[in-house]
């Protein structure tokens, strides 16, 4: 196996299916020539032609519009939005069309579109380049929301989002795209949907977090370790439908749970996921569920720091926990 | 025809212009005539249904059959419909059954789409008539993109859109014929100006003389056309499908007509239209003025013995679907995925339960 950034691991996926199924395009702003704003379509123009690497013109209306229309007609569109703040303009298209298709035709008609976006900050990317939006679709009947924090899991989650049968928005940690590195199988893989991962193993407490900032939990946990506490990660890797089965076998286990993200607190997922605990593993808990995120304030450039969460406030809500 | 640029084939006298006339054969002309008819008996029928209770809500055609069922006859075979949700005269005259459409505006199990949607909102994936929105113009991207992935196959097959003059307002209406024009598509828009989007008159959705003209801007042809003249109709989509299909790409038509009766079962007309209004565009009734040029030929013996048979073949449609079942409770939960996942799992056996 090969070590690669997670970007080149995307890259690899969409190369790989296209390879596989004749029936998989690439469409969106700068995908051909250019390979992506990312560069996670790079090469695939000169692989694959024009006719499945599809620059279009700029319109996100039209990007997921036209995937929508293409999916009926029997190809896998994987469209890619430049940055996941770009999408809300094709928001109506998202989540009145695209995830209801099914629905409303009772079967006849299916849109099985795969949306690609970069997502999260901490890139100096400002407001407009570093939104979580994952809470917008999860609340949305109809869609799978996907988003990996290794290579491997980019790779095969992404494979497995293509060949499904069900929309799929496949957000990208951007601030992970370059920074971490794993080892990749080659050849077709796959990581199913709607299956975490456990990162890390503990009995103390259990720690949620996905994306970008697993890193953060990884170093959290580690500090905590120094403590004496064992923190179990959990990357949900599918956040929509989510493995409910593995954080409530975690939490019956260790009795605290903490939710970490970067998206604003309020109506975040980490709620859903905190009301979801508290129903299932009530009486099993010694401490409320905690919450570390980012703050419900327009994303800003030169507090980013500040306002995405990091290992100190993370091991703050760890202690918290403990303490109750 | 009084203006040079408005296509039109039915004269005044109720003969035919030689030099538009798309040259159908009597039997197919009859079948134009009767499935207008149909659809008028059909509308006023719902709208009746509507009104006594039994449906919630209803978006009549009358007035624009000559576009619907003009537009509908030009689709062929393998081609694909993205229609508005006035438009189930398309798909009527492409066979989409009378029972199909009753039983959608019901919503019981005689309901293909088993009650998902308000009325006027079917499809039927055999005819590739896809499913109908309720925002104005969302499905023109659709278009676009079943028309690319035909392309990408190397079918030669049209796809018609169709919306109504508020739709050419919209960000998804820019979207469709900018793509078109680019990937060179072949997609007909085909635009029902029928002067109104609810209230708002179509002066107020364009500072353009025409909407025709907006597709200049696309580097699509536009063409403007007789709305109550289905030989015109069936003329001006039927060339632009020929077109589409021999990869000629995409075509805006502006079909100019009237709808005489109200947006919706909700709304009231008499607000913001005059009698007057309404009664000149009557005197243009498209079944009436077809009906005039086929009884001309000796094609058309007794229209009022048309209407007559077209309102019991309704009547009964009705009857029949009225007495299906409801739609099952279950039922809600599924085609939401493909397979149903635990958390809708667990809320339809709460709700099934009584816990709910």
């Amino acid at each position: 196996m090969a070590e690669v950034t997670l970007i080149k691991a995307i890259n690899d996926a969409l190369a790989t299916e296209m390879t596989r199924d004749p029936s998989v395009c690439v469409l969106g702003e700068d995908v051909g020539l250019d390979g992506g704003v990312f560069r996670a379509t790079e090469g695939l123009l000169k692989r694959f032609g024009p006719g499945r690497v599809v620059d279009t013109p700029l319109n996100e209306v039209g990007i997921v519009g036209m995937s929508i229309g293409m999916a009926m007609n029997g190809l896998r569109p994987v469209a890619e939005i430049e940055f996941s703040d770009f999408i809300y303009p094709a928001f109506d298209q998202i989540v009145s069309e695209m995830s209801k298709m099914r629905y409303r035709s009772a079967g006849q008609f299916t849109a099985a579109v795969v949306l690609r976006a970069p997502s999260g900050g901490g890139v100096r990317g400002g407001h407009y380049h570093s939104q979580s939006p994952e809470a917008y679709y999860i609340h949305t009947a109809g869609l799978v929301v996907v988003m990996p924090s290794t290579p491997a899991d980019a790779k095969g989650l992404l494979s497995s989002a293509i060949r499904g049968e069900d929309p799929v928005i496949f957000l990208e940690p951007k601030a992970l795209y370059r920074t971490v590195k794993g080892e990749v199988p080659q050849g077709e893989y796959l990581v199913p949907l709607g299956v975490g991962r456990i990162v890390r193993p503990g009995d103390d407490l259990t720690l949620i977090a996905w994306g970008a900032m697993v890193p953060v939990a990884e170093k959290a946990a580690a500090a905590a370790a120094s403590e004496g506490v064992g923190v179990e990660i959990i990357d949900p890797r599918t956040l929509w439908p989510l493995d409910i089965e593995m954080i409530e076998s975690s939490v019956r286990r260790t009795g605290r749970a903490v939710v970490l993200h970067e998206a604003p607190r309020t109506c975040g997922f980490g709620a859903e996921i905190s009301a979801l605990i508290q129903e299932r593993c009530f009486l099993h808990l010694k401490a409320p569920v905690g919450r570390v995120t980012g703050f419900d304030t327009p994303f800003p450039y030169a507090l980013e720091k500040s306002y995405l969460p990091d290992p100190e406030r993370t091991l703050r809500a760890i202690r918290a926990s403990m303490a109750f | 025809m009084s203006d040079p640029e408005i296509l039109s084939v039915l004269r005044p006298d109720g003969t035919a212009d030689p030099a538009h006339d798309p040259g159908l054969s009597d039997p197919e002309m009859l079948s134009l005539y009767r499935h207008m008819v149909l659809l008028r008996a059909f509308d006023e029928k719902a709208v009746a249904l509507q009104r006594s209770g039994r449906i919630g809500f209803f978006v009549p055609s009358t007035g624009q059959e000559a576009c619907s069922i003009g537009a509908g006859h030009a689709v062929c075979e393998g081609d694909w419909i993205f229609p508005a949700y006035r438009d189930h005269g398309v798909g009527l005259m492409r066979g989409y059954p009378l029972a199909a459409m009753v039983g959608q505006i019901l919503g019981n199990t005689s309901d293909a789409t088993r009650g998902r949607q308000m009325p006027n909102h079917w499809c039927d994936r055999a005819i590739h008539l896809v499913s109908v929105s309720s925002p104005v113009a969302t499905q023109l991207p659709h278009a676009v993109g079943a028309a690319y992935a035909a392309k990408l196959r190397g079918e030669r097959i049209a796809v018609l859109t169709t919306f109504g003059d508020g739709g050419t307002s919209t960000g998804d209406f820019h979207a469709a014929m900018n793509f078109t024009g680019v990937f060179r598509l072949p997609v007909v828009f085909f635009c029902e100006n029928n002067r109104y989007a609810i209230s708002v008159p179509v002066e107020h959705q364009t500072a353009t003389g025409t909407l025709a003209e907006k597709a200049r801007a696309y580097g699509l042809p536009g063409v403007r056309v007789d709305g109550n003249d289905v030989l015109a109709i069936r003329k001006a989509v039927g060339d632009a499908m020929d077109r589409a299909r021999a990869g000629e790409g995409g075509t805006l038509i502006e079909a100019l007509t009237y709808r005489m009766g109200p947006h919706s079962t909700s709304d009231d007309p008499t607000v913001y239209r005059s009698d007057e209004e309404v009664s000149a565009w009557r005197e243009k009734d498209p079944i009436r003025r077809f009906a005039a040029f086929l009884k001309g030929r000796a094609v058309l013996a007794d229209p009022a013995a048309e209407e007559a048979s077209a309102r019991e073949t309704v009547r009964k449609a009705v009857e029949t679907a009225e007495s299906a079942p409801a739609v099952p409770l279950s039922s809600m939960f599924e085609d939401v995925y493909s397979e149903i996942p635990w958390h809708l799992a667990e809320q339809r056996d709460s709700l099934l339960s009584g816990k709910g």
